[in-house]
């Protein structure tokens, strides 16, 4: 791995803004189109520019408070043929056609449809076929297209960016703002290119790509970047890979990540309900192919990444910068130069109770978690599915497979991935944000240790106590079998190989 | 918003660095429907600990929080700021700042003041040496100052600009409706709208 220019360390500029210049990548082409009104002044002195606003998702946790000011302001909403809400972060994943049985979640819920039906936004309720993560629904209905602007009051709506949106999380009063205006005064945001080439190796993955880059560059390496995935590696991506990459970029401290929309974007569009038909199709391709970074183009920083040389990446740590290939050992303390991060990795090890020299792979877990917005499509499940068939899980390890949204489960059932999974012992679960973070009853006892195929690695994120390592689904299925952390070169060959589809080919 | 132009109050040395929202307010909280009252969710599970900083006094009584590099990464949860002005707390120092985290803070009011690594470290040893020790935030002159310490802060001139005079975002927003409205005149035919449902 080499590097030409790394974002400074320090962040020295509170709230970044690039000089103004010509608009030649594919964010400040997005940005340039979606300007309403240009902030007066330039630099750090610069007033925000007002920026136009084409999708707003939203979800039952961060509106509440923001329908109220609408509310309270006596404000109507805007534009709600710009807005979709979806329940998913409270809502359980087993008996969905039973009240829910915790009261505040019960409450949320009952808040949302009420907000919804009196501002009239179209919702997706638990039970509804559309139903699922607000970042899995998006891009599945074709809501989420190249060159828009989509916001959502959650962090990883940067996973839009995949297919070519400028998509970025926002707080609860940015999502008032949004509803009243459809627009938010913002700041551009500073470019960097992350340049992946090369070829990825068996086993290896997307979700193992980003795990590598925010280790590289840090928890706050790209604060204020909007980050452009680059290079051969993503452009041989699936739509649903790109997906998982853009979905983490705010793990590195972005605030947006983003691929160029080319061939493979367009064939994952054209004929999803809400994608452009007839000649909107073709004026909306046409759009959509000038919007590519320029050749000349000038990045305000760059970073590249070996994909040759990639291996199965997971965290030891907690935060998603603590990470390490999967054939390496938990990392000394002593190994940090710096004070405040030897500090950091000493509090990491305690609280994950590892031992610093200890192989990643000997590390046993108790619970492995497939789903989330990061890694819950149906790709996702065909993967891990192609590595459990045939396959005995370790008798001490419990399974979570949580789809990410109801059409997902529904895709999964029609191609009998449900029925591999159950014949492991693995859970087959409805739809939902589940032990990502916990906020309905899928949560870790104390002390319990995961594999688990979402985003986050924070203290008590997936349960009060709990210690997580993110992984890659594929990861995630070895180590359902193995009962250790594994990469699927470890597992020894399936008993029915022949039934699985990656050895069809 | 409240106007915001000086600030003055015991401060309180949180030394650790990345901090996510996720320790400053955990998920089981986010269930409130309501925009205040979330005093008691602050750093909710360091503070069964009763070593934990916020368990101390004089510390307990803190309204500047001077924390490690990294505060406020992760989720983008508002009810972090709702739960860290709502416990008392009118500014936070960090040599580095979430994105989601410092737009947030600057919209509630909370200031999120940028101060360089090596004066957070200069501010916590007299914050330890004698506890109590107050702490000014003045956003006027984009100062801190703690004991003996005297240091500058950064913070973007329009969300300063916002704070010192106590603006409300929307209301300055719907000053340009116009050009909203001119704008979505504009909007291709080929762009989606939510409405009517297609499946």
């Amino acid at each position: 791995m080499t590097e030409a220019t790394t974002p400074d360390a320090q962040g020295s500029a509170q709230t970044p803004s690039a000089p103004r210049r010509a608009a030649k990548t594919l964010a400040e082409k997005v940005w340039r189109d979606h300007v309403v009104k240009q902030g007066e002044g330039a630099g750090d002195a610069a007033q925000p520019d007002l920026l136009y606003i084409d999708l707003h998702l939203v979800h039952e946790v961060t509106s509440p408070q923001a329908f109220e000011g609408l509310r309270l302001a006596g404000r109507p909403l805007r534009r709600p043929d710009l807005t979709i809400a979806t329940e998913d972060h409270n809502t359980p994943t087993l008996a969905i056609d039973k009240p829910i049985a915790d009261l505040t979640s019960r409450t949320q819920i009952q808040t949302l449809r009420n907000n919804c039906k009196e501002f009239g936004v179209r919702l997706h309720s638990l039970g509804d076929a559309e139903q699922g993560i607000v970042h899995v629904v998006g891009p599945q209905l074709g809501l989420t297209q190249p060159g828009m602007t989509v916001v959502c009051g959650d962090s990883h709506t940067s996973t839009h960016g995949a297919v070519g949106a400028l998509a970025f999380g926002i707080g609860t009063s940015e999502v008032e703002h949004v509803m009243a205006t459809q627009t938010l005064p913002l700041k551009p945001f500073k470019t960097m290119a992350v340049n992946v080439e090369g070829t990825l190796r068996p086993g290896v993955s997307s979700k193992d790509i980003i795990l590598a880059i925010i280790a590289k560059i840090g928890t706050g390496g790209g604060q204020g970047y909007v980050l452009e995935y680059r290079g051969s590696a993503i452009r041989a991506l699936s739509m649903d890979a790109r997906m998982t990459i853009c979905n983490m970029s705010i793990e590195a401290g972005a605030r947006a990540g983003m691929i160029a929309p080319d061939e493979t974007t367009f064939e994952f569009l054209k004929g999803r309900p809400h994608a452009p038909a007839g000649a909107d199709w073709d004026a909306a391709v046409e759009y959509w192919k000038s919007l590519a970074t320029e050749g000349d183009a000038e990045f305000d920083a760059e970073v590249f990444l070996d994909a040759n040389r990639l291996e199965p990446f997971v965290t030891w740590g907690t935060n998603p910068g603590q990470g390490v290939s999967l054939n390496d050992a938990v990392p000394s303390p002593e190994s940090f130069g710096d004070e405040n991060a030897k500090a950091a990795a000493e509090r990491a090890l305690a609280y994950m109770d590892l031992e610093a020299g200890t192989p990643m792979k000997d590390i046993r877990v108790d619970t492995v978690f497939l789903g989330s917005c990061t890694n819950s499509r149906i790709e996702d499940l065909r993967a891990a599915a192609d590595i459990i068939r045939g396959r005995e899980k370790d008798p001490n390890v419990r399974m979570m497979v949580v789809p990410g949204s109801a059409r997902v489960r529904l895709e999964a059932e029609a191609e009998g991935l449900d029925q591999v999974f159950l014949d492991f012992g693995a859970e087959w679960r409805f739809a939902g944000c589940s032990m990502c973070l916990g906020m309905n009853p899928d949560q870790l006892e104390p002390g319990e240790r995961c594999a688990s195929t979402s985003n986050r690695n924070f203290e008590g994120r997936q349960g009060k106590g709990g210690r997580t390592h993110l992984v890659s689904p594929v990861v995630a299925a070895a180590t359902a079998v193995r009962g250790t952390l594994s990469s699927p070169s470890d597992l020894e060959p399936a008993a029915s190989a022949s039934t699985s589809a990656s050895n069809v080919a | 918003m409240e106007k915001f132009s000086t600030h003055t109050g015991i401060g309180v040395p949180l030394r650790q660095s990345n901090v996510d929202t996720d320790q400053i307010i955990p998920a089981v909280y986010l269930k409130r429907i309501t925009r205040t009252g979330f005093e008691d969710a602050l750093f909710a599970s360091w503070r069964k600990n009763p070593e934990f900083i916020l368990n101390q006094e004089p510390f307990n009584a803190g309204s500047v929080l001077v924390a490690g590099a990294d505060f406020g990464t992760g989720s983008s949860r508002e009810h972090a700021v709702w739960a860290l002005k709502d416990y008392g707390f009118k500014a936070v120092l960090s040599s580095r700042f979430a994105d989601i985290f410092r737009g947030n803070s600057g919209k509630q009011g909370l200031v999120a003041a940028e101060v360089a690594q090596d004066d957070i470290e200069l501010i916590w040893k007299v914050l330890e040496h004698a506890p109590g020790t107050e702490v000014t935030v003045d956003l006027v002159a984009k100062m801190v100052t703690a004991g003996s310490v005297v240091a500058p802060f950064q913070i973007d001139d329009y969300t300063r600009w916002r704070l010192l005079e106590g603006l409300d975002d929307i209301g300055l927003t719907l000053r340009d409706e116009p050009a909203i409205t001119a704008f979505e005149a504009t909007r291709p035919s080929f762009k989606p709208t939510t409405l009517p449902a297609k499946s």
